[in-house]
């Protein structure tokens, strides 16, 4: 199949950066998205231009790395679907596919399509955790914990850290994200000795690093290649109130 | 320049695993370290590449303990390390289940899974601390599978006949690594580590002999920097990716050992390469990574070809009759579940024999339909509906109704830098963990135990054994303008330039596509004399053409992604030779290494015990000329070698 692209080009952050258009003439239906953008760097780097710059790692959903907004999509038209992971056969011959960075004004474009997703590991650094030192654990079954509580934590444990949240929020919030960490932690009896100095030094994290605050709009869920529910955000919510008007 | 040829040099032995009965050797290892105090730690300074399982669990650890760390990964935050994809689950010998596990069972089933090539020491020891690792990760918050009950819930897992696999859905090294990479960021805010992401290194620096630094490329900037310690650490990962298609992340690479190894660590048994069965086959030639499917399937999916070739008869229109579940009917005591090598080896000679399914002829039906019959369907999709989801994404068919296609695939290298006991390569100072090093898995390595392996190193063996290097070594600072510093950054300098100034016509992709379709061809699930002495012809010269006519765009004061690739390739291509000359030598077959010369009359391995029960350590011996094989006699004195039955 034959596909029109127009890529955003930024040579560096300080770049003003724009949209190239290209043309690949022998793309497959097979293709994933990525080995689309591989045959298209391959023949520019043979034409002397320079590929186009973009974060991958593991091609198969789970590390979080790509990131592309595809038609105004982060991750594109497929629903629960990593950039990676999407194929060609979601798209028709002839199709002109506009492919943009996630942008946010907490991720800033370090080249093309590159973004510094930096913030989300400090968010992490400021108590996403439970302190558990090696060598202090005790038995793992001294602890049970009830199946709803443990999937429910798993669900929200899922979340990759991509970062299209954020990029599909109006307001350039993490709250998505930052939710399901509360969560993760929160449901877990393990997770409850520090519940509430962790949201509240999250959330603070959060603002610090410039994300925007939620209103509802939803978009990062549907967004959310991981399905992370939106409820994670009220469990946030309920979280950072408890935290703020009790003290325990 | 061509090198079929090798010199052997002296035997080397393990020194730093105690004698005396396997149960206490750890224990007892544990009280012989000299101890660092801990106002000491706090100026000591060590520095870990890598944070994946391995490399993440120590940097954490080592931080906890005091030390000053410094963590490397290539990618743009530590949580994307390669291990974030690991599928199925983790061993431990918890024996919930109360279905006869052990510490000994799993010793026992992990040395002769590893078809009696890796050391007892080392296997008791990991078999010990599976037990804390389960422990260790429940307190950090990661998700295990549950029962109603909320206790752990387990499964049986590529070929163990008990149930002590720990997992979450299909996502078990997600979880496990988002537990090491919490406590790391943790430790991150605490101050006791400093991170690098997107930081490459490119070069060790030894100085009086031991390892106290590297060189790194900050892959945004460009700029190349030493950072000095008292120590290193490789956590670095698997090589698979020699083999272009594998199941590895695409930044997967074997530069930070490569480079280790050219400075003198010797390198030990590289042709131990793993196939893994349940991959999704290849679909054309855009093809740029391979795609596990969990061996999990394995416990409800049935493998089978159709018994005529040449049948283009869709599956669901093959009666029952005409079909060969060829696993259960070569091996009927496992069946589905044989160990990987074999179960790999099986698919490829049916598909050798023209009974290959798919539009390749390269590939086996993985069917559910009669565990969908006997469970329901909503049972499945429990266990597997994020695996079955995946697949559908990426073929476009539903394995609900038509039987997966499945073909095995390069996933996870057994060989790695040589360490002894304590983790420590024959540099001293340098230390390697994880999948980088060579140890714990001989030939062939067991479903579900590189995770366990992994945090092993990294939580428990390694911060225990780093102590008595450091608190035995009178260490003095070294200097940013110290002579093995400054050439160890020119000589990167140097490297990256020239890799910019060639300019040549072909990219590094085609150069990796024909290594990769090399090694797969004559290294892969089956290896002989006159393959592999085709590979050692042809490795050379493309490794020549590579360095006269690669063209890398762009330059390298900026994020160049074609660079880091080129680099990365370089080194395949001098450990792919490594790889075919190991390969070459060791005429036996066992485990991941199967020499079509060495197999018994029902076309099974055959080890040669006689000849080959010991560690192939190579040295290196400079550009051009012939590598130095040392040889590591392995003794079994708790688990008897006995030739490998599944049947
Ligand atoms: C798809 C898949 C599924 C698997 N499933 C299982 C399973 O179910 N159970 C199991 O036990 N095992 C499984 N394995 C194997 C297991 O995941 C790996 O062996 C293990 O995770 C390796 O961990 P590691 O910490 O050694 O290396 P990795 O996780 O690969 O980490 C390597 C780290 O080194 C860094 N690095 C590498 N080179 C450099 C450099 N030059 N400079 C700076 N940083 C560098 C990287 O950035 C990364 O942080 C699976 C493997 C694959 C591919
Ligand atoms: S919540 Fe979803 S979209 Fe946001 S970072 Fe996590 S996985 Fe990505
Ligand atoms: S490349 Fe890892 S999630 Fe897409």
């Amino acid at each position: 199949m034959r596909l029109n692209l127009r890529i955003w080009r930024q040579d560096g952050p300080n770049d003003k950066g724009k949209l190239i258009g290209y043309r690949v003439d022998d793309a497959d239906e097979d293709m994933s998205f990525l080995e689309l953008l591989d045959v298209l760097n391959e023949k520019l780097i043979l034409d002397g231009d320079e590929p186009v710059a973009f974060d991958h790692d593991c091609r198969e959903g789970i590390c979080g790395a790509c990131s592309m907004v595809i038609n105004g999509q982060p991750h594109g038209p497929q629903k629960a679907t990593t950039t990676c992971q999407l194929h060609l056969r979601h798209f028709h011959d002839g199709e002109t596919i506009t492919i943009e960075p996630f942008r946010a004004g907490a991720f800033p474009v370090v080249r093309d399509l590159v973004v510094d997703r930096g913030a989300f590991d400090r968010i992490i650094a400021s108590g996403g955790y439970i302190s558990a030192p090696t060598g202090a654990a005790p038995d793992a079954h001294a602890v049970p914990v009830p199946k709803p509580q443990a999937d429910r934590a798993f669900t929200a444990a899922a979340c990759i850290g991509c970062g299209a949240c954020v990029a599909a929020c109006p307001n350039g919030s993490a709250s998505l994200f930052l939710g399901a960490k509360i969560t993760h932690l929160g449901e877990l009896p393990q997770g409850q000795p520090e519940r509430d100095s962790r949201v509240v030094r999250m959330v603070q994290a959060h603002d610090d690093e410039g994300f925007g605050g939620c209103t509802n709009t939803g978009e990062c869920a549907v967004a959310c290649p991981k399905e992370i529910p939106l409820d994670v955000i009220s469990q946030l919510n309920r979280d950072y109130l408890h935290a703020t008007t009790t003290r325990r | 320049m061509t090198y079929t040829d090798f010199t052997i040099g002296a035997p080397i032995a393990d020194t730093a695993a105690p004698e005396g009965p396997i149960e206490t050797r750890w224990e007892r290892r544990r009280f012989g370290v000299k101890l660092v105090n801990p106002a000491n730690k706090r100026k000591m300074k060590i520095i870990v590449v890598g944070t994946g399982l391995a490399g993440g669990s120590a940097a954490a650890s080592l931080a906890e303990l005091g030390y000053q760390v410094s963590s490397f990964c290539y990618q743009d935050s530590p949580r994307r390390a390669h291990s974030i994809a690991a599928q199925g689950g983790i061993n431990a010998a918890k024996n919930y289940r109360n279905d006869g596990d052990s510490v000994h069972r799993l010793f026992y089933d992990t040395v002769k899974g590893g078809d009696f090539r890796s050391r007892e020491s080392n296997v008791h020891r990991l078999a010990e601390i599976s037990l804390q690792i389960i422990d260790q990760c429940v307190a950090q918050g990661v998700p295990f599978a549950r029962e109603y009950g909320g206790l752990l819930d387990n499964r049986s897992f590529g070929g163990a006949q008990v149930s002590r696999t720990f997992y979450a859905k299909g996502q078990t090294g997600q979880q496990l690594l988002l537990g090491a990479y919490q406590a790391l960021e943790r430790q991150i805010d605490a101050g006791g580590v400093t991170m690098y992401s997107r930081h490459e290194m490119l070069e060790l620096i030894i100085v009086d002999g031991r390892a106290r630094g590297i060189v790194a490329r900050d892959l945004v900037t460009g700029e190349t920097t030493s950072h000095l310690a008292d120590a290193v650490v490789l956590a670095s990962g698997g090589y698979g990716n020699v083999f272009y298609l594998s199941t590895n992340a695409k930044g997967c690479n074997v530069t930070a050992g490569w480079r280790a190894h050219r400075k003198g660590a010797l390198f030990a048994n590289p042709c131990y390469t793993q196939i893994h069965p349940t991959c999704i086959p290849v679909s054309g030639d855009h093809q740029s990574k391979l795609t596990l499917m969990s061996e999990s399937l394995r416990n409800d999916g049935r493998v089978w070809v159709p018994q005529k070739g040449g049948d283009t008869r869709a599956p669901g229109d093959i009666p029952e009759a005409e079909r060969d579940y060829f696993l259960e009917r070569q091996y009927p005591a496992f069946g589905n579940l044989v160990p990987r090598d074999i179960a790999s080896r099986a698919a490829k000679n049916v598909c050798d024999a023209g009974r290959g399914v798919g539009p390749t002829g390269l590939g086996v039906y993985l069917d559910f339909a009669d565990a969908i019959a006997r469970l329901g369907r909503p049972a499945v999709a429990a266990k597997y509906g994020n695996l079955f989801q995946m697949y559908q994404r990426i073929t476009g068919e539903d394995p609900y109704s038509v039987p997966m296609r499945i073909f095995p695939a390069v996933h996870y290298t057994m060989g790695g830098l040589w360490v002894d006991y304590d983790l420590q390569s024959t540099i001293p100072g340098l230390f390697v963990v994880g999948e980088a090093n060579f140890s714990d898995h001989g030939a062939n390595r067991l479903g579900a135990s590189a995770l366990m392996q992994g945090l092993a190193d990294g939580y428990f063996v390694l911060p225990n054994t780093i102590g008595d290097y450091l608190a035995g070594s009178r260490l003095t600072p070294v200097a940013h303008d110290a002579p093995a510093v400054v050439a160890a950054e020119a000589d990167v300098a140097q490297r990256v330039e020239t890799l910019l100034s060639i300019d040549g016509n072909r990219t590094v992709d085609s150069f990796h596509r024909e290594l990769g379709h090399l090694m797969w061809d004559h290294c892969g699930m089956e290896r002989t004399d006159a393959g592999l002495r085709k590979a050692l012809d042809r490795i050379p010269e493309l490794r020549h053409e590579f360095w006269s006519s690669v063209k890398v765009p762009g330059s390298a004061a900026t994020l160049n992604q074609s660079l880091e690739k080129a680099g990365r390739v370089a080194d395949f291509l001098e450990l792919a030779e490594l790889m075919c000359l190991d390969a070459l030598h060791r005429t036996e077959s066992c485990g991941g290494h199967f020499r079509a010369e060495s197999q018994t009359d029902d076309g099974e391995a055959a080890r040669d015990d006689d000849h080959f029960s010991y560690v192939a350590a190579w040295g290196y011996a400079g550009e051009g000329n012939a590598p130095v094989l040392h040889k590591e006699d392995l003794q079994f004195t708790y688990v008897h070698p006995s030739q490998r039955s599944y049947k």
